[in-house]
């Protein structure tokens, strides 16, 4: 059985977290398609250590893992707010991009 | 027979023949590189020899020949999936996989079972409806059932109500087989050293030459090696497990992440099962093999990782849902668990096809579903090789899908949640 140490609840079963994948740059609000399609979908796939998102599922609470993916080690948890201290305001009006034509509604 | 035995043990000169030349020095240049000798990797140099004359190929792996995947699924082959591109590919598949006995002059122990995909709920019904139509669309036997003919097909299956999941009906998918899968790499295998392919194993790929590389992939020359350089025309990788490793060293990024999938055999039975009978909502796949061990799967396992470790997890996770299927079998013991490291897609479809290096190529993005796909891979991976051009076949599993949106979907797959 494989503890992982949750930063609110202490040390848990991992079957208690779900793995949300690696962390990644969020690509600011005006980028291209390829971008965005690259942020959707595209992994680095670290064979090594890895920063990445665990959700523990009874606490509702998403935090920070650093795990080594060939060894199977977790080497340090920590809440999200360390990496992320800033909100994103999606309300603020993107820079539109050259030749963007305001979309019309159907 | 007894004579035959006393004679050939105590003479020094051992009857059988070596399907396999012994290693040799790689040669400077080939005109075709294969990276990994997996099925994939062994099946695309069967068919460029035998079907395209073209034998100057090497085929390397780091490891020993077919020990990666190949050696480690549950060997299950069918083509009942759920896109049509999906369908057609596996159609094409299953149809090779017919004759292969043949083409190999060995055995591969090809056994059509009759493989029933359980629905324990009212949207699996719906989904099975769905793919049944696909299916039939394309000429596949695949039909919906219900659970009385689900107990008439199966009646080793508890179909009772009094379990948690009831059994509600099953895609019943008639040709669905198995395979012994170490005879269909060493058939393909041996059937392309005979052609004059030659297969090096511990033989590392640690690095790609390219010519042209100016803000564009450019153009593949040659492929660094442990053992040195050698130069080469086209190159394709088959290295489920390390693709994101070998894919690094031309700067190709996918959208593949390495995730362990575990499975396991039971003491060896008397045969007493013949259907394959798989449960997606149950995460249980479980078939008897001709030797009489219940060879068992569940999901991948629920996190990335580079190793191929059991876990008592999944054990527990895989017996608890298949004790509501086969309740008698809770004294039965487990003989071998295993893992493989998969290579797994968003939208649970390969990633076939040119990349954006000239004359490079790939077979990758093969998660749970790549057994089944060796014979068709290998055909189409030759005839692209040979001609250049992709096949329509396997044009929609292009990495391009994504930054293109137009991912496929395929929840056929098994394996996986839905």
């Amino acid at each position: 059985m494989k503890i992982l140490t949750c930063p609110l609840n202490g040390p848990r079963n991992i079957s208690e977290f779900v793995w949300g994948g690696e962390v990644k740059i969020h690509p600011p609000l005006d980028c291209t398609d390829e971008e965005w399609a690259a942020y959707a979908a595209l992994e680095n796939n670290t064979a090594g250590v890895v920063r990445e998102w665990w959700y523990h599922v009874p606490t509702a609470y998403w935090i920070i893992a650093e795990r080594d993916t060939v060894k199977d080690v977790i080497l340090r948890t920590y809440p999200a707010r360390e990496l992320f201290k800033d909100r994103v305001d999606y309300d603020a009006p993107a820079a539109p991009a050259a030749g963007d034509t305001p979309r019309e509604t159907p | 027979m007894v004579f035959a035995l006393l004679k050939y043990g105590l003479s020094k000169h051992y009857p059988a023949k070596h399907q396999f030349p012994r290693p040799r020095e790689l040669k400077k240049s080939y005109d075709v590189v294969i990276i990994g000798g997996g099925g994939h990797g062994l099946a695309t140099a069967f068919y460029l020899a035998r079907d395209w004359g073209i034998t100057n190929v090497a085929v390397l792996d780091k490891g020993y020949l077919a020990g990666g995947n190949t050696a480690r699924n549950t060997a299950i082959i069918r083509s009942n999936y759920l896109t049509p591109e999906g369908v057609r590919f596996y159609d094409e598949s299953v149809r090779l996989y017919q004759d292969l006995s043949n083409d190999f002059d060995l055995n591969i122990l090809y056994s059509e079972r009759g493989h029933l995909t359980l629905a324990h709920t009212d949207s699996a019904i719906r989904t099975m409806r769905w793919r049944a139509e696909v299916n039939k669309h394309f000429g596949i036997n695949s039909e919906l059932v219900l659970v009385d003919d689900v107990k008439r097909l199966c009646p080793q299956l508890d179909c009772s109500d009094t379990v948690r999941y009831p059994v509600l009906g099953a895609l019943y998918h008639a040709p669905g087989s198995i395979a012994r899968h170490d005879a269909v790499a060493w058939g393909y295998g041996a059937g392309a050293a005979m052609r004059g392919v030659e297969i090096h194993q511990r033989t590392e790929v640690i690095g790609i030459e390219r010519e042209g590389v100016n803000g564009t992939g450019g153009k593949v020359t040659g492929v660094v090696t442990n053992r040195g350089t050698i130069k080469c025309g086209k190159v394709i990788q088959a290295v489920a497990g390390a693709t994101t490793r070998v894919a690094d060293m031309i700067g190709l990024k996918l959208p593949i992440r390495t995730i362990p999938l575990q499975a396991c055999v039971s003491q060896p039975l008397k045969p007493f099962l013949d259907k394959i009978i798989v449960s997606g909502s149950l995460h249980v796949y479980i078939s008897q093999s001709s030797r009489g061990e219940l060879v068992m799967g569940g999901s991948t396992d629920p996190y990335a990782l580079y190793g191929t470790r059991s876990t008592l997890d999944f054990k527990e996770g895989l017996m608890m849902h298949m004790l509501e299927l086969f309740p008698y079998l809770a004294e039965v013991k487990l003989l071998r668990q295993w893992a493989g490291m998969t290579d797994m897609t968003p939208d649970f479809a390969p990633i076939m096809g040119e990349t954006h290096v000239q004359n490079y190529y790939i077979d990758a993005g093969w998660g749970t579903w790549g057994f089944k796909a060796t014979p068709v891979c290998g055909k189409r991976n030759a005839e692209m090789l040979a001609t250049g051009q992709v096949p329509d076949l396997i044009k929609p599993f292009t990495y391009r899908r994504f930054p293109e949106f137009r991912q496929l979907g395929e929840k056929g797959a098994a394996s996986v949640g839905h």
